[in-house]
């Protein structure tokens, strides 16, 4: 036991590793002494943490331990962070003693968990790929169950003082895939575009790609970011940025109206527009569990259903479903699947 | 040493520190052999992950050495550019973008620290009265302790803006943006193991500059600079090992996007940034997975050998020092 936790403290250690070259270099008396007292220091802070975090997890066991109180795991879309959060929050004031741990990670990082069988529940912004669905219903022998949770705007957006007051969906691939590099291609005034973008592992990311580029490549000079908060932040703080994710994040910066091909107006994302699929971005928000999921899980999710868990939904900045039952046709036409 | 241990009859006492002698001997050749083990492990572990882009024809079709260090395929519409798309209908790998990006923030990021270091270092050790000296040293090696991420997060929120503002970049998050971040974290390296090579430079080369004449001035820098001069090439190496493995500073502020210029104005993507952005949903066993395993075997390979190269040319520098070369 000490021996394995002496030899765990070694790695994250910066002095031995860098002892190599340290050592014949100096020939100062007290050196060794030194890097074995901060060694030592290191070693006893690794145990400490170790102790630690062994203590806590052993309390949430304990916690767990009355039965099906097990906490309940949701990992994935970062789009859908922040509503989950709010939903787990809500029930388990709801339902004391249960415990629902909200993970972000992205909408594929999410589903890579379920098919490991690390989360009970993956989030997702983006549907479940055939090849995802294969590999949860062969490697686990359990169907999947999708639930739509909520209805989300994928917003584009610029600086409050940038004079463009819509886009139609082409100009905004064109931006994208770097064919338009000034504002004042896309009737603005005349400067550099600055593109920001999400990482490959989101899910908002695929959905982008998949119905404003074609499925054609993102520019290379996108700058990828994490999280939809950090797009929102860098778009607040650059007057020539533009940045796109879930409408529910925006905060100092401007949602663009947006025109599809061959629309006569361009659309702004509202909760009306949203709704009746007008607004050329909207998408839904899933849910994804096995039948084979614990009861708990279960009634998690149907209790996301509920109008006031739906309530919820709308007051963080998404728009909720219309008619609780997860298998409403109006929801079903967002989700097509990638084939 | 038990082949030199006198037959004696030695005490109780002593005996037990005999004991106590081998047990521990025993305890840190093992601890020493094990950290050798990890990065035996580690490298064999990588390297096994990066095979397959030379024996598995699958995935060598997508990833293999000309996708990674030439141009993307002509029938494309990136058409002779560097392009780093691994996700996209067709994917495109050249590491030649990252490569650049790494080598961009690892640049700025010496041009920072080396310098600073350096400097900090000759006044802790040459000119700060001992008083001051005891608060500047123990300062600038609390540095080290600062988290690179919140680092990262700094540069990404106040440097950048700051940068932007007072040199009026059109990318807020870039090459400068990031390296000076970098060199933030690369500081306490190079300062420390100057700091003690200064200090171990004898007292008797200042007091033989001191005798003949030289200000103060002139013994730091001619006379006791050079004479520390393999320990602050040795912190030049680790600084640099550091910089090229630096992830979370670089993933956060340095806007990754993988773009081929040379322009420190323009945001950069490295390969560390890439490992760590990417690994969390690539498909097992693809091409884009055996792909992020080549970059993690290149950073391996590129600290392994700058370590060895510089480890020998400190090793060389001293030997001269001694009138030996």
């Amino acid at each position: 036991m000490f021996l394995i936790l002496f030899t765990l403290s070694l790695p994250p250690a910066p002095f031995p590793s860098t002892s190599l070259l340290y050592a014949p270099v100096v020939t100062d008396q007290e050196n060794p002494m030194k890097s074995t007292s901060k060694l030592a220091l290191l070693s006893l802070a690794t145990l400490l943490a170790l102790a630690c975090g062994g203590e806590r997890r052993s309390s949430t066991g304990v916690t767990g331990s009355g039965g099906s109180n097990r906490p309940i795991s949701v990992k994935g879309s970062d789009t859908m962070v922040i509503m989950t959060q709010r939903l787990a929050e809500e029930y388990m004031k709801a339902k004391p003693g249960t415990v629902v741990q909200v993970n972000g990670g992205g909408s594929g990082t999410g589903l890579a968990a379920m098919i490991n069988g690390t989360t009970d529940l993956a989030q997702s912004s983006r549907p479940m790929k055939d090849s995802e669905r294969e590999k949860i219903e062969k490697g686990r022998g359990a169907k999947v169950v999708e639930t739509p949770i909520a209805l989300d705007a994928l917003g584009v957006f610029v600086h409050e003082s940038n004079p463009v007051k819509e886009l139609t969906v082409s100009q905004v691939r064109d931006i994208y895939m770097g064919v338009a590099k000034s504002w004042s291609d896309v009737g603005g005034a005349s400067a550099p575009i600055i593109l920001y973008g999400r990482e490959s592992s989101s899910g908002t990311y695929d959905y982008f790609k998949e119905h404003v580029l074609e499925k054609k490549d993102f520019a290379p000079a996108v700058q990828t970011l994490q999280g939809t908060a950090a797009i929102m932040n860098a778009v607040a703080q650059d007057p020539n940025a533009i940045g796109y994710g879930g409408i529910a994040y925006a905060k100092g910066v401007k949602a663009l109206p947006l025109r599809a091909e061959g629309a006569v107006a361009a659309i702004p994302p509202t909760e009306a527009t949203v709704a009746d699929g007008t607004y050329p971005l909207s998408r839904s928000l899933f849910f994804y569990s096995t039948d084979k999921s614990p009861a708990a899980v279960r009634e998690f999710v149907a209790w996301c259903l509920t109008p006031e868990a739906q309530a919820l939904v709308t007051r963080v900045g998404y728009f909720p479903i219309r008619g609780a039952a997860p298998e409403a046709a109006q929801t079903t036409t967002h989700a097509q699947p990638t084939p | 040493m038990p082949s030199r241990r006198p037959e004696l009859n030695l005490g109780k006492r002593a005996r037990g520190r005999l004991i106590q002698d081998g047990a521990m001997t025993v305890l840190f050749t093992l601890s020493g052999g094990v950290a050798i083990l990890f990065i035996a492990l580690i490298f064999i572990f990588t390297f096994k992950e990066t095979l397959p882009i030379f024996t598995d024809p699958e995935v060598a079709k997508e990833a293999n050495l000309a996708a990674f260090f030439t141009t993307a395929q002509p029938a494309d519409e990136l058409a002779s550019r560097y392009v780093w798309q691994p996700t996209s209908d067709v994917p495109k790998m050249s590491m030649i973008p990252l490569i650049l990006g790494t080598l961009k923030a690892t640049l700025v990021g010496m041009l920072v620290a080396c310098p600073l270091g350096v400097a900090a270092a000759l006044f802790s050790s040459e000119f700060a009265p001992r008083r001051l000296r005891e608060i500047v040293k123990p300062t600038i090696e609390l540095l080290a302790g600062i988290p690179s991420v919140v680092l990262g997060f700094f540069a990404l929120i106040v440097l950048a803006t700051w940068l932007q503002a007072t040199f009026g970049f059109t990318y807020r998050l870039n090459a400068w943006n990031a390296g000076m971040a970098l060199g933030i974290a690369l500081l306490p390296i190079v300062f420390t193991i100057s700091e003690d090579g200064l200090a171990a430079v004898p007292r008797a080369y200042r007091e033989a500059s001191l005798a003949v004449g030289a200000t103060r001035l002139q013994t730091a820098i001619k006379v006791v600079l050079p004479a520390a001069a393999p320990a602050i090439f040795a912190s030049f190496v680790l600084a640099f090992g550091r910089a090229i493995g630096e992830t979370m500073i670089l993933l956060m502020a340095g806007g990754n996007a993988a773009i081929t210029s040379f322009d420190l104005g323009d945001p950069l993507r490295t390969l560390s940034a890439t490992i760590a952005a990417e690994l969390g949903e690539v498909v097992f066993g693809s091409g884009h997975y055996s792909a992020l395993f080549f970059m993690g075997t290149l950073l391996f390979v590129i600290t392994f050998a700058s370590n060895t190269v510089g480890d020998w040319i400190v090793r060389r520098m001293r030997r001269r020092m001694q009138g030996e070369g």
